[in-house]
């Protein structure tokens, strides 16, 4: 029973990580960027919470519409500005030295401006809330809407990819941008809008984590690599792909706590490890890695 | 001529020191089907580029349909009527056939090409829509190429080396469906290796050679050694050294 | 002396009135001053005070980590964020064989060889990967190893574990062994990184980051080529790590296998310079210029660099010294052949 609920625990971290992750398999799949702020950006929307909801006194589930459409925004203006005059440049690594640069301004303005103290959002008793079918199991009620807001969210945007014309416009550029400007489309634009997206859920994710546990300006970056895990397992250009390595790798490590509490993080690496030992490409690649 | 439908005038073009296309000039007339012949880097794909704006030209003008498009940029010229099927066709891989098809019309002009009359020019393709344009053959991926571009309806459909690598059966079918592209009144500006081939299917042909403008004129009053001449840069006789 | 630009003769394009040649006469000057450089910097410790000597010990470690990802990424197209992996476990070489009674010093190149031949599996396994996988896979190695570490108790586990055998140096002595080891693996891996450019291999590399499938149908042996360069990359790092362990007596899993290594060297080097011998040397300069002048300014201080490198990647993507050499076509270490051409006016080889 105890390692059924290892398994469990690592299905709700699990969806955690593929939330997290999903903006970052966006980013990574539609425009090459391997974006090195990606767990920064996640601290800077717990940040906006935790300044905006009490002082102005909004319900937390207002707290969210305003700080994600504002991270939407800020994605396609970043993409628009930053970001392209990067890609511009046609060398994978001036995009990678823009988003190193970026975490570090992020991280220590954070510094600068709230101290390295750790910070949560205050949900009340949501945060002690759990179901407890019997005394081994515990699931605690804000891991189970994380993991279903995660569901939701790539479930939604696996849709929007495949069914919609923006998501085969999306598509069209991440497999051809000059192939894609024949046809008419803005190759500029859809890069906007697939970084509004990919932010939109950083914004959902740094919440999340801000519920679930506390973050400090350094919490970031040791998501990241979780997050990055998470993307290659799953293999690029496959949103549900995404969610599954996210499930994978959680449930690794609840495991490898299970045998042993040092083992987690090394038994999640191990299964990446051997993910791309024998899947180089992730389990469910659509596109060869950029 | 300016009742031209697309005129090119003294267009230079550069590959950064190089200078691929040497102005170059000529115009279309409504309807008519104008082959560019050439050796291998001749220049023929740097200039069709360069007319649908991914590849800007150093110095003259594109002009459609009495409109100056030189410095529009390459998705507003598709929305104008002029649609380029790429070397190497480019279609999108991961993409269904029936998605690549979609892709096509998001810019397009009203008239008479649609996703149906795509499919009935090419009757297997409506079986295999369904299907991923990576897991098409060469020949299958020309017609999806050029279904993509007829969706858009351009006033002048941009041909790039419709036959390379592709089986010469291969080819007759694809070429089989000009004289209905014509029928709708859809202006074409193929480029094209093999010369009979340009010769079988154009009003006039044009040939290139470093870039530079050595023949234009009607395939039936062309001599075979003009041609020749102008292709290889040599004619028997007093010859002209050829620098590669 | 000219002995650079005769390795290879120039060689004439026939008729054209081209020639190929690699080195510029000035620069065998310029290799000439470097040697010097070399000779002066040895005689620092009786210039300057022990506390400038350990600063430098600190720049010559960077320099080392730097030059080897360089190699790495700028000519081998391995853009790896997981070199502290090899300093890590450079650093712990060192620790084991001192707990096992030998000489601190004399062990740094033992702990290299380690680090390269601990390099062999971890090849096998990152470079079923590419491109952006290549980087996620050698950082999560790098953080396994740490993990790994740290779970071995008779090493000091997660808190680290002093280097032993070192008391017995006076502070003076200790100072000064520290700063010419340091100095020692730092020209010798310029020096092989200039050697190795130069050599075959340095030529199939180049061919290669030109055009990969073009020297693979060539018959080049691209994986091997990219192998040779991350076993090599991997020895240089855990040279620099077994100089940590020595010069700071204490070893952490946290400090010796941190991505900020990964960091510092990205930012030393494309700021720098990539693909260039000289852009690492120019970006630790610039590093450590910063970091003594702002670095009582906290966190500041890193906004600073964050900046600094965000606008060198959109402004300088050459990074500072390719443009540098751009507009001066200039090469300190000339490993690169040039046509040099009949007329004042040509513009050299495309790129």
């Amino acid at each position: 029973m105890t390692w059924f609920n290892a398994i469990l625990q690592g299905i709700l971290l699990g969806g955690f990580y593929a939330l997290f992750a999903c903006g970052l398999s966006l980013l990574f799949g539609v425009m090459g960027i391997i974006n090195l702020a990606h767990g920064d950006f996640a601290v800077i929307a717990g940040y906006v919470a935790v300044v905006l909801v009490p002082s102005t006194h909004l319900p937390m589930v207002l707290g969210f519409l305003v700080v994600v459409p504002i991270f939407a925004l800020g994605g396609y203006i970043l993409q628009r500005t930053l970001f392209q005059s990067a890609l511009n440049r046609g060398d994978p690594l001036t995009i990678l030295l823009v988003t190193f640069g970026l975490s570090i301004i992020t991280e220590n303005s954070l510094l600068q401006a709230f101290s390295a103290n750790g910070q949560s959002i205050n949900i009340g008793s949501l945060i002690a809330d759990s179901i407890n079918p019997n005394n081994v199991i515990s699931i605690s009620d804000i891991s189970l809407v994380v993991l279903i807001v995660a569901v939701v969210v790539l479930g939604t945007l696996q849709l929007v990819l495949s069914r919609t014309s923006i998501g085969r416009m999306i598509r069209a550029v991440a497999d051809d941008r000059e192939a894609a400007e024949l046809v008419g489309i803005n190759h500029r634009h859809v890069f906007g809008i697939a970084a509004a997206i990919a932010l939109a859920t950083v914004a959902l994710a740094g919440l999340a984590s801000g519920m679930i546990t506390e973050f400090a300006p350094s919490t970031g970056t040791s998501n990241l690599l979780f997050a990055f895990e998470a993307v290659v397992i799953g293999g690029i250009g496959s949103l549900w792909g995404t969610l599954v390595g996210g499930i994978v790798l959680g449930v690794a490590q609840q495991i490898g706590a299970q045998i042993n509490p040092a083992y987690q993080i090394l038994a999640g690496h191990v299964v990446f490890l051997a993910v791309l030992a024998v899947r180089s490409r992730g389990l469910f690649a659509v596109r060869e890695a950029a | 001529m300016t009742d031209a439908l697309l005129e090119v005038a003294e267009l230079t073009v550069h590959h950064g020191q190089l200078c691929a296309v040497d102005r170059v000039s000529f115009a279309l007339e409504p309807g008519e089907t104008y082959a560019i012949i050439g050796a291998n880097g001749a220049g023929k794909s740097t200039l069709m580029r360069s007319i649908v704006g991914i590849h800007p030209p150093t110095s003259g003008r594109i002009v459609l349909a009495g409109e100056d498009v030189t410095a529009v940029p390459t998705v507003e010229r598709l929305a104008r009527g002029l649609a380029l099927v790429p070397e190497g066709r480019r279609l999108f891989p991961s993409l269904s056939v029936e998605e690549n098809l979609k892709v096509g019309t998001l810019r397009a002009r009203p008239g008479p090409f649609d996703l149906q009359r795509v499919y009935e020019l090419f009757p297997w393709m409506p079986e295999r829509r369904k299907q991923r344009a990576a897991r098409l053959s060469g020949g299958e991926q020309q017609a999806v190429a050029i279904g993509r571009a007829l969706v858009a309806n351009p006033r002048v459909l941009l041909l790039d080396e419709l036959s390379l690598g592709l089986a010469p059966v291969v080819v007759q079918r694809i070429y089989g469906i000009l004289p209905e592209l014509l029928a709708n009144s859809v202006t074409i500006l193929l480029v094209e290796q093999d010369v009979s081939q340009a010769m079988r299917v154009a009003g006039r042909v044009h040939c290139l050679l470093e870039g530079k403008t050595t023949l234009e004129g009607r395939p039936a009053e062309l001599e075979r050694a003009d041609i020749e001449a102008a292709y290889f840069g040599v004619r028997p006789g007093p010859a002209e050294p050829v620098s590669q | 002396m000219s002995a650079a630009g005769e390795l290879l003769a120039p060689s004439a394009i026939d008729g054209t009135g081209f020639t190929v040649r690699r080195a510029a006469r000035s620069s065998g000057w310029l290799l000439g001053f470097a040697a010097a450089l070399v000779v002066l910097l040895a005689f620092m410790p009786a210039l300057v005070s022990h506390g400038d000597t350990s600063l430098l010990v600190n720049v010559f470690v960077l320099l080392t980590i730097s030059t080897m990802w360089n190699l790495l990424a700028g000519y081998a197209g391995l853009v790896s964020i997981g070199q502290q992996a090899f300093i890590g476990l450079g650093a712990y070489s060192v620790v084991v064989a001192a707990i096992n009674g030998m000489e601190p010093f004399t062990v740094i190149p033992v702990a290299a060889v380690v680090c390269g031949v601990i390099s062999i599996p971890v090849a096998a396994l990152v470079f079923r990967t590419r491109g952006g996988y290549f980087a996620i896979a050698t950082w999560v190695v790098a953080s396994a190893a740490q993990l790994v570490i740290s779970s071995i108790t008779s090493i000091g586990g997660g808190t680290g574990h002093p280097v032993p055998g070192l008391s017995s140096l006076a502070p003076g002595e200790f100072a000064n062994i520290s700063y010419w080891s340091a100095l020692a693996v730092v020209v010798v891996a310029l020096a092989a990184t200039y050697l190795l450019l130069r050599s075959r291999l340095g030529l199939v590399l180049a061919a290669v980051r030109d055009n990969e499938d073009a020297a693979r149908a060539a018959g080049t042996r691209v994986t091997l080529a990219r192998g040779v360069v991350f076993v090599l990359a991997a020895i240089g790092c855990g040279a620099a790590g077994a100089l940590l362990a020595v010069t700071q007596l204490q070893v952490e899993p946290v400090a010796a296998f941190s991505v900020q290594w990964s960091a510092e060297i990205i930012f030393v080097t494309l700021i720098g310079g990539m693909g260039t011998i000289e852009g690492p040397i120019l970006g630790t300069v610039i590093y450590f210029v910063l970091q003594q002048n702002l670095a009582q300014h906290g966190a500041w201080y890193l906004i600073i660099v964050g900046t600094v490198a965000v606008a060198v990647a959109i402004w300088f993507p050459r990074g500072l010294w390719g443009t540098v050499t751009r507009r001066l076509r200039f090469e300190f270490f000339p490993v690169r052949y040039q046509v040099v051409g009949p007329r004042p006016q040509d513009s050299g080889s495309p790129t």
